[in-house]
C-alpha cells in the first residue's frame, strides 16, 4: 500500500497522519514534500503520526532524518507519534530512537510543544 | 507430502522498482512456505528488499540494459539468498556504522547495516562486472528442513 498523508492542526501543532509504507518509490517523496511544504509556509511545530505505518525501509528512515534536520535548520520541530512495533524496532536498531522525541499518545505530544 | 530437502527459485529481472516489488513478493511467499515464524518473516523480507534496491539503484542505476539475478534457496537448515547486479561494484568495507554519533543524522547509509542485522551471514562477491550479495539465515528448530 502506498503512503497516504492527512494533515490536521491541533493547538498550534500541525499533525501529519501517515498511513501505508514509507519506502523508496512509495512514500519517501510524499513525506519529503509534505514536510518541506509545511516548513516553507513557516510551520514550526510538526508531529508525524506513524500509527498506521506498517513498513519503513532505509530510504524512509533517511526521509524521517531529513525531515528532522530540515526542520531544525528552520527552527522548527519534528516529533513522532504512535510508532507501530515494526517501525519502533527499526528505529531502535538504527539508534534513531535516540534522535527523535517520540510519543505514544497525542495529548502528551501536543503538550510537549508548549 | 514430505518437503524436498532443497527448494530453489531463480529470477532474472529488469532494473526497476517493479522488480524490487516482485522480489519482495516472491521472497515473502517463499519464506512463508518454509513455515518460518511470522514475526521472523518481516525482517528477512525487509533485508532482501534492501539488497534488491541496492542492486537495482546503486548497482545497475536503473539501467534498462542491465538486469538483476536473484536466487532464493532452502538448503538443509538454511535460507540462502543471492542478489547480483551488473554495476561497477563497491567496497563493503568502506561503509561506516550508521549508529555512530557522527552518522546518526545522515540521510543514507542504513541499508547494508539493516541487512547485516537481519541475517546470520552476509557476504559480497565481485563479479566483474557487478556485485553479488549472499545472505544466509539459519532456520530455527521446528521449521521445515
Amino acid at each position: 500500500m502506498a503512503l497516504s498523508i492527512a494533515t490536521r492542526e491541533l493547538d498550534g501543532v500541525t499533525i501529519l497522519d501517515l498511513s501505508g509504507r514509507i519506502t523508496l518509490g512509495e512514500g519517501s517523496v510524499q513525506l519529503r514534500d509534505a514536510v518541506r511544504e509545511l516548513i516553507s509556509k513557516g510551520v514550526k511545530n510538526i508531529l508525524i503520526g506513524l500509527g498506521e505505518v506498517n513498513y519503513i525501509d532505509s530510504s524512509g528512515l533517511g526521509e524521517l532524518v531529513s525531515a528532522y534536520t530540515t526542520a531544525k535548520n528552520q527552527q522548527a520541530n519534528v516529533k513522532l507519534l504512535s510508532l507501530t512495533k515494526k517501525v519502533k524496532d527499526v528505529l531502535q536498531l538504527t539508534k534513531l530512537y535516540t534522535v527523535f522525541d517520540i510519543f505514544d499518545d497525542e495529548a502528551s505530544a501536543i503538550a510537549s510543544y508548549k | 507430502m514430505p518437503r524436498p530437502a532443497t527448494e530453489r527459485i531463480r529470477l532474472q529481472l529488469a532494473s526497476t522498482m517493479d522488480s524490487v516489488a516482485q522480489v519482495e513478493e516472491q521472497a515473502e511467499k517463499f519464506i512463508q512456505s518454509l513455515g518460518v515464524n511470522e514475526d521472523e518473516i518481516f525482517p528477512l523480507v525487509m533485508g532482501i528488499r534492501e539488497a534488491a534496491v541496492n542492486a537495482v539503484l546503486h548497482g545497475n542505476g536503473y539501467d534498462p540494459e542491465k538486469s538483476v539475478v536473484i536466487t532464493l534457496e532452502h538448503l538443509a537448515d538454511s535460507l540462502i539468498i543471492t542478489i547480483a547486479d551488473q554495476g561497477d561494484g563497491f567496497d563493503p568495507e568502506s561503509l561506516s556504522d550508521p549508529r555512530e554519533e557522527e552518522n546518526l543524522l545522515r540521510g543514507t547509509g542504513r541499508g547494508i547495516f539493516l541487512i547485516r542485522s537481519f541475517f546470520d551471514e552476509v557476504n559480497f562477491r565481485q563479479l566483474h562486472p557487478g556485485t553479488e550479495i549472499r545472505l544466509v539465515k539459519k532456520l530455527a528448530d521446528g521449521e521445515p528442513g
